[in-house]
């Protein structure tokens, strides 16, 4: 890349990658923008017309949309405490030398591998069921009433099961990241009279930082759009109790039929994006810099 | 204080005898050098010592206390590690306070025992860095100085200087010599380069696939090896060795000879013709290929001026001739 015609054929050949990237990016960024502006009812059809900022306006005094805000903050820091502060721990107990220790590895990656739609689905019906469900047994069997998981703690039961799904990717990257601390330096630690805990707290962790970031910046972003589980087990309900921004998108415009209002809730849920995303960079991007 | 006994200490992993027995005093105070090839059980013998490793059988006493089931931070000693092993997210000073953070000692005394320790390494300048911001040597000294501020009864030395290159490793060298002449601490450095082992060791102890082959003072072993062994090891360039006929009049089956003790005379013996000639400026090592004896390396005179393909003669310095039977053991002269 040293000569100035090297220069000019890599920004040539580069290009149509970036120019593809850039139209994938803005055309339906542009067309969500442009509904988010008109009156479009799918009931309605003929009678599209421009309405400013007014499905804005509705979306914004929708009753739901303050629980809906702050269910899928609730959500995502649930399941981001869960999955690290987990697979850490889980990371910290993988490394550990012990017989059959591949197949262990597999078991624990496993639920990655399992379709959200389905992993919500074994859940619902075979996990959290009041009445066929495994923990109803368990609690049967304890002598205790059975508890209807997704009726009186939705939010919870949701947050559980996503962060299953998600504590395997957590583990993975934390056990790749613990496998190259240097053993020297534990060793070291350990001549120097640091017990096991101390070495975690001063050792592991500070290591784990850059791997942690990692998983938090990547979870947000899965974790912001999550829907397969919430339209398999509650849908949305009761109430409102269940219902993200993006569950809220989807009501609007696939049951109501009101595109121009869901994809002003499109946006907003960009922009929401967004200010976690700056607020994330904030505070943990400085962990990326080498 | 510092004295560390070794009785018949083994180490084997699943089955595979890495140590085979060893017996050793190491005297308080003394610089004690563990030399061998790689894969000698070196480095696993000093981790034994520290207690990184538990011990298959046997037992280390440390000033006269039987430590051999005491955790490594009991045990009173201090190591710095090949990769030096510094906390890469610690500032010097953290690294250095930390094994006195983990003793609970109060801050103000952290602060004394760091600065004083720096001030000894000449690291004052550099307290407030992150070990990623320092030079190899400098990172080395970190690791010494972190061993220092603990106070230990014997550090130990896991091939320090391996990853320095080879000026700073000269003067590395003389640094820790000059350390343990000021603390007159025990001191048990790992090397496989017998280089460090001769110009630093009070004692070395010659380690092969487990054993020790041979404890001596540097120039106990250079002038009386106990077998072919350590007679190969010790001495740069290697001793020749010499067998068949040659050996035979001699009445040994191996003979060797040194290359500084072979000089070139016009009516010597051994006939031969130079292969490789290597001018240093203060000597010359000659390969010399000698009619029925096989190659020999000559160590002579910088000036000399000899060339591939000259003729030689040599003869090697009365007395200084190394026999050994077939066994490899020294045949006393």
């Amino acid at each position: 890349m040293a000569t100035q015609a090297s220069r000019t054929a890599s920004r040539l050949m580069l290009s149509p990658a970036v120019v593809l990237l850039f139209l994938w990016m803005i055309v339906p960024l542009g067309m969500t923008i442009y509904f988010s502006l008109l009156r479009f009812n799918l009931l309605m059809p003929g009678t599209e017309e421009f309405t400013g900022f007014e499905n804005y306006f509705y979306f914004f005094t929708d009753p739901a949309f303050w629980p809906a805000l702050v269910n899928t903050l609730t959500l995502v820091l649930g399941v981001l405490v869960i999955t690290v502060v987990g697979g850490v721990a889980l990371a910290v107990l993988l490394d550990q030398p012990v017989w059959g220790q591949g197949i262990v590895r597999i078991l624990v990656i496993a639920p990655f591998f399992v379709m959200p739609s389905v992993s919500a689905l074994v859940w619902k019906n075979m996990l959290m069921n009041p009445v066929n469900g495994l923990f109803a047994a368990i609690a049967r069997g304890l002598g205790l009433e059975p508890i209807d998981f997704f009726a009186e703690a939705p939010l919870a039961s949701i947050i559980v099961i996503v962060a299953w799904q998600w504590l395997p990717f957590a583990t993975l990257i934390l056990l790749t990241a613990l496998q190259s601390l240097d053993r020297e330096q534990m060793d070291a630690a350990e001549m120097d009279g640091a017990g096991p805990i101390r070495r975690f707290v001063h050792l592991t962790v500070p290591h784990l930082t850059r791997a942690i970031t990692v998983v938090v910046l990547i979870q947000t972003i899965f974790l912001l759009s999550v829907f397969a589980e919430i339209l398999v087990t509650t849908n949305g309900g009761p109430g409102t109790a269940s219902t993200t921004l993006t569950f809220l998108v989807y009501m609007q415009s696939m049951l109501q039929f009101d595109v121009g209002l869901g994809s002003a809730g499109g946006i907003v849920a960009v922009i929401l994006a967004n200010i976690v995303a700056i607020f994330l960079m904030r505070m943990i991007g400085k962990n990326l810099e080498a | 204080m510092g004295e560390i006994v070794l009785s018949d200490v083994r180490k084997s992993f699943g089955g595979v005898s890495i140590i085979q027995g060893i017996d050793l005093t190491i005297k308080d105070g003394e610089f004690v050098v563990f030399v061998g090839p790689s894969g000698c059980g070196k480095s696993t013998l000093l981790r034994l010592i520290a207690g990184l490793e538990d011990t298959t059988d046997g037992i280390i006493a440390i000033d006269g206390r039987d430590a051999t089931r005491l955790p490594p931070a009991r045990r009173g000693l201090a190591m710095v590690f090949q990769s030096y092993a510094l906390y890469p997210h610690m500032s010097v000073r953290k690294n250095i306070a930390f094994p006195l953070r983990m003793a609970g000692m109060p801050a103000a005394e952290q602060d004394r025992k760091v600065e004083a320790a720096a001030k000894v390494l000449n690291l004052t300048p550099y307290l407030d860095r992150r070990p990623s911001q320092l030079s190899g040597g400098q990172r080395q000294r970190v690791a010494i100085g972190r061993a220092i501020v603990r106070e230990p009864s014997a550090f130990l030395f896991d091939e320090p200087l391996s990853n320095l290159d080879a000026a700073l490793r000269v003067s590395m060298r003389q640094e820790i010599s000059e350390l343990h002449q000021s603390l007159k601490t025990t001191m048990i450095y790992v090397t496989h380069d017998q280089v460090e082992a001769m110009t630093m060791a009070d004692k070395i102890v010659v380690l092969n696939a487990g054993r020790i082959e041979q404890v001596g003072s540097p120039l106990e072993l250079y002038k009386t090896p106990a077998n072919l062994f350590v007679a190969g090891f010790i001495g740069s360039p290697k001793m020749n060795f010499i067998e068949g006929a040659e050996a035979a009049k001699h009445g040994a089956h191996t003979l060797g000879v040194r290359p500084e003790h072979i000089a070139i005379a016009a009516d010597g013996p051994w006939k031969g013709v130079v292969g490789i000639s290597e001018h240093l400026g203060s000597d010359t090592f000659l390969k010399v290929q000698v009619d029925g004896m096989g190659p020999l390396t000559v160590r002579a005179g910088g000036e000399v001026e000899l060339h591939y393909g000259d003729a030689v003669s040599l003869a090697a310095q009365p007395g200084k001739l190394h026999r050994f039977d077939a066994a490899g053991h020294t045949l006393s002269a």
